[in-house]
């Protein structure tokens, strides 16, 4: 081992070993393409952190109103709880796949996703329209203005997610699997499992302690 | 990582081959899922002493996030990680500030109301 250390001179360490560390060139461009999104996620959460807040702090002024614990049915929550953890394994198993130049499996896999995060929009867009229908509308009380704010965010972030994944595999159709277009999709996993992460800290946050 | 140093590179692999693998995913699901049932389980019973079932439901949060940032999005301590990883440490400070600064805030503001007559 000691010799075949000597041997190799430092010019053939693999430059990809080095990176990251100040050292070993540039990082490849899927590297830093990734790098940048990841910055875009975490700005996304710091606005998520905002919401997070502003719930925490209304969450008591129901202004005679429902409460969380009149209003949320755990049984859903954990039913679309399941169905992001699902979409999320997916979408990991649709990349790796990709990763493997599948891209019959990779449609395959997108099509299970989105099929999963359909069902959880569908599933919350019923539970609010129960709501509103309760009179229980995000004009009732802060703590329900609250309510909606965070979770329609989420909401919202999971359909702008949807949107892409279409555009994504009709990329995937159009231009097949290659190195633009996977790195595109790489930023798509990124962005689900980052939803999904936010998702651990609404139904936490907002059903499990607003419920007993 | 680094032993892949001294290993004999196979001529024809590819530069980037994938690290993550269906097994770290698969298992990233079955914990996220283990989680998540004890979270729901623990809200709803007295399996915990009660006052600390919010402590008990925030460390669960905690543990499913990590959970899904090792296994899902792969940061680990590969050098590729490097960068994201103080990234991820400077968005999980700003977090932190926004969030218990506006409940402690917030928090004292109200405690020093004036009383109200309930309605």
């Amino acid at each position: 081992m000691a010799i075949a250390t000597i041997d190799r001179a430092p010019t053939a360490v693999p430059t990809e070993l080095a990176r990251g560390r100040g050292g070993g060139g540039p990082a490849s461009k899927r590297i830093v393409v990734a790098y940048g999104f990841w910055i875009f996620i975490l700005g996304d959460m710091v606005m998520f952190s905002a919401l997070f807040a502003a719930f925490a702090v209304l969450r008591g002024n129901t202004a005679g109103g429902p409460t969380g614990a009149e209003l949320f049915n755990l049984r859903n929550v954990f039913i679309e709880t399941m169905c992001l953890l699902l979409s999320s394994y997916t979408c990991g198993l649709g990349a790796l796949s990709a990763e493997r130049r599948h891209p019959g499996r990779f449609l395959m896999f997108a099509a299970v996703t989105f099929v999963l995060g359909a069902a959880f929009l569908v599933i919350e867009a019923t539970e609010f329209a129960g709501m509103v229908a309760k009179g229980a509308g995000p004009s009732r009380s802060a703590f329900l203005s609250a309510f909606f704010t965070l979770v329609g965010t989420h909401g919202v972030h999971v359909a702008g997610g949807l949107i892409a994944l279409i555009y994504l595999a009709a990329q995937v159709i159009a231009k097949g699997l290659q190195a633009a277009v996977l790195r595109r999709l790489l930023c798509w996993s990124l962005f689900w499992h980052a939803l999904d992460i936010v998702w651990v800290g609404v139904f936490t946050l907002v059903y499990l302690m607003g419920a007993p | 990582m680094s032993d892949r140093l001294f290993e004999d590179r196979t001529p024809g692999v590819e530069e980037h081959e994938p690290t993550a693998s269906y097994l770290s995913y698969t298992v990233g699901l079955v914990l996220a899922i283990l989680a998540t049932i004890v979270s729901f389980v623990v809200a709803q019973t007295n399996l915990l002493w009660p006052p600390g079932i919010p402590v008990g439901l925030i460390v669960l949060a905690f543990a499913q996030i990590g959970v899904h940032l090792v296994f899902f999005l792969h940061l680990g301590t590969g050098p590729d990680s490097t960068n994201n990883i103080l990234a991820l440490a400077f968005g999980v400070l700003i977090v932190f500030l926004v969030i218990t600064g506006s409940v402690w805030i917030i928090a004292n503001l109200n405690s020093n109301m004036m009383p109200m007559t309930a309605q």
